[in-house]
């Protein structure tokens, strides 16, 4: 199994009174509420904790991009992958994702992901996304078109990638007389692409199909549901004819090791809680802008919305233990629900992230070392 | 007086229509909620006029052919619409999107037309007058935010919607933000055309409304000079369906069908 040291660096200074103030820590909250000062602090601890994951034995660092929210500062996800690349040697870059759609010229993510594949030989992977629903709010890109816009930002990086330049690209959203990159990318034909996602199916059908063979990660979910995406991905696979690689299918998810369950649960729970309560929660009005999901898996989202009411509640430590979207405890206990996930899926990329919420230093760091020292060395 | 519910077939979109009365024919272009109640607003003028209602593609259950993106193409569709019906000239109204549909209409070509009323109407920006933002509002929100009355508005919450009308409320919301997300309601390049509006047009707009502020019908005002402006008081977004029966008078007065 692969292990990826996956990181949000999200602002743990916040004020917590005045975010509930808010209807969400995205987009509408004030940023009057960051401090600067506080927030280069926060930058330079998750830096060293990425760097640390290197020295730990990860195969890759992962980062990723959000815009205009407290969840998580890397608007620019590249400009840490550039930092990452010059403390580190051996592991790989992994950049999950850039969010396509939100952007009217591709070709810069295309010249990005090049510049840092060259500036670190080759280590890089390159994540594609549509960003989060709220970030269609952020940046005023109409989500009616998301799909179609990540579809053709896809082929034109892909082609900037692999196609000798200079060659014109006509496309509904994008067009360029010349598309010509400089630097071409260090891995050939080009570095390795991975779809995290929430899971919807148009992704998993499209992330599947043989002329792509994405690895497809799944995003904080429920493990139940986890399980089914995977093995969406692997029904997919077979109805094109072809048996998926455990490397095609990924988990990314929250984990705290301590020495026993009552320990872990005790010093991960406020930090879970603040990540899917605090930092993450939005109305769907925010979440699911119309066409961010399409029309009908939009309206069995609303049928499922409907069956269980509409009550706000505020998720707990045990809610999140009990669906598994948060694996919390003991050694024994994590390698045990790791493993149930593999038996059922056969995956074979763990996307952990071990810094969540307000979870201080101290005990990110403390969590890295059990995860590296109890849990690493049972699946190699 | 109930209208008459059929289809109206243009190119390859067959859209779902609404008539009722004798008299000129008044087209009426909804927003972006979709077609609205059939109410006071559309009886009252119906006694003068032979009203017709169109959904516009993409809403409801009209389908939305792939050539129609966006508001420029509902504009080109309706003048194929206009060139499909019988009658020589049209009164044509329109609210908040359909009078946008409306205005970029009437910019392209106006010889279908016999007079032009823009009820609150979306397509136009004014710098430093913010909008509210209906795609971040949640459903109370919304309803709180388009209706003055709150009476009237908590009476409209209390409705719970059937499975179908929270499907097509939800086609509808698709179908509003491919029109409406980006730019956020207008068009940047209709404000500098409008001056070739050439029929009598008149803008009705709601005083309180906090979608689009009352302010907008000065900028609308300052390119069609001509136009008749009337703001009604104690009233949202949607005058037609908050002062239906004074909004239709409006109409009827302006149009000479008194």
């Amino acid at each position: 199994m692969e292990f990826i040291y996956f990181h949000l660096m999200p602002y743990r200074p916040l004020d917590m009174a005045e975010r509930a103030k808010h209807r969400s820590a995205w987009v509408v909250m004030p940023n009057t509420l960051y401090d600067p000062k506080k927030g280069a602090e926060e930058y330079a601890s998750y830096i060293e904790q990425l760097v640390y994951a290197e020295e730990l034995g990860f195969d890759a660092l992962g980062v990723n991009e959000h815009h205009q929210t407290a969840y998580g500062m890397m608007p620019a996800p590249n400009l840490i992958a550039s930092a990452l690349i010059q403390r580190t040697k051996r592991v790989k870059i992994a950049v999950l994702g850039r969010a396509l759609p939100l952007t009217n010229n591709p070709i810069w993510i295309a010249e990005e992901f090049a510049m840092l594949d060259n500036l670190s030989r080759g280590r890089l992977i390159a994540g594609f996304v549509r960003g989060i629903g709220s970030e269609y709010h952020a940046t005023g890109i109409n989500p009616y078109w998301s799909h179609e816009r990540f579809q053709e930002a896809h082929d034109l990086i892909v082609a900037a990638w692999t196609k000798p330049g200079p060659f014109e690209f006509d496309g509904q959203h994008y067009n360029f007389r010349y598309v010509n990159l400089w630097p071409r990318p260090y891995q050939q034909p080009h570095p390795p692409i991975w779809i995290p996602s929430q899971g919807s199916s148009e992704t998993i059908k499209w992330a599947s199909h043989p002329s792509r063979k994405y690895p497809f990660l799944v995003t904080f979910s429920a493990q139940d549901l986890v399980i089914r995406y995977l093995e969406m991905y692997r029904e997919e696979a077979r109805n094109h004819g072809y048996e998926a690689d455990g490397n095609q299918l990924g988990w990314a998810a929250p984990i705290y090791v301590a020495d026993t369950d009552e320990r872990a649960k005790a010093e991960a729970a406020r930090a879970i809680e603040s990540l899917f309560n605090d930092y993450l929660a939005m109305p769907w009005e925010m979440l699911l802008p119309p066409g961010y999901m399409s029309l009908s898996s939009m309206q069995s989202t609303m049928k499922m919305r409907k069956s269980l009411g509409t009550l706000a509640k505020r998720v707990t430590v045990d809610d999140l233990m009990a669906s598994g979207t948060a694996v919390i405890g003991s050694p024994k206990t994590v390698r045990a629900q790791i493993e149930r996930v593999r038996e059922k899926t056969g995956f074979n990329r763990l996307v952990s992230m071990l810094q969540f919420g307000v979870l201080p230093d101290d005990l990110a760091k403390r969590n890295m070392e059990m995860f590296a020292a109890e849990i690493m060395p049972h699946f190699r | 007086m109930a209208p008459a519910e059929a289809t109206l077939e243009t190119r390859d979109v067959r859209a779902r229509t609404w008539r009722a009365g004798r008299g000129p024919v008044l087209i009426f272009l909804h927003g972006a909620g979709g077609v609205p109640p059939w109410n006071a607003f559309f009886n009252t003028l119906a006694e003068r006029c032979e009203v017709l209602v169109l959904e516009h593609p993409g809403f409801g259950k009209t389908p939305s052919p792939p050539y129609i993106r966006n508001v420029g193409d509902l504009a080109m569709y309706y003048l194929d619409v206009l060139d499909n019906l019988k009658s020589e000239r049209v009164h044509l109204v329109g609210n908040s999107l359909g009078g946008w549909i409306a205005a970029e209409l009437a910019t392209r070509n106006c010889s279908r037309l016999a007079s032009l009323t823009l009820i609150s109407p979306a397509g136009v920006r004014v710098k430093g007058v913010p909008v509210g933002d209906n795609f971040i509002w949640s459903p109370q929100e919304s309803v709180r935010n388009l209706y003055y009355d709150q009476a009237m508005a908590e009476q409209l919450l209390a409705q719970q919607p059937t499975d179908e009308q929270a499907e097509l409320m939800l086609v509808n919301r698709f179908a509003a933000t491919k029109y409406g997300w980006e730019p956020r309601w207008f068009n940047p390049a209709l404000e500098g055309w409008l001056h070739r509006i050439s029929v009598p047009t008149q803008i009705l707009w709601g005083a309180q409304d906090k979608l689009l502020p009352a302010r907008y019908a000065d900028a609308w005002k300052a390119q069609i000079p001509s136009a008749r402006v009337e703001v009604l008081g104690e009233c949202g977004h949607l005058p037609h369906m908050e002062k239906s029966e004074l909004a239709a008078r409006k109409i009827l007065d302006f149009i000479g069908r008194r």
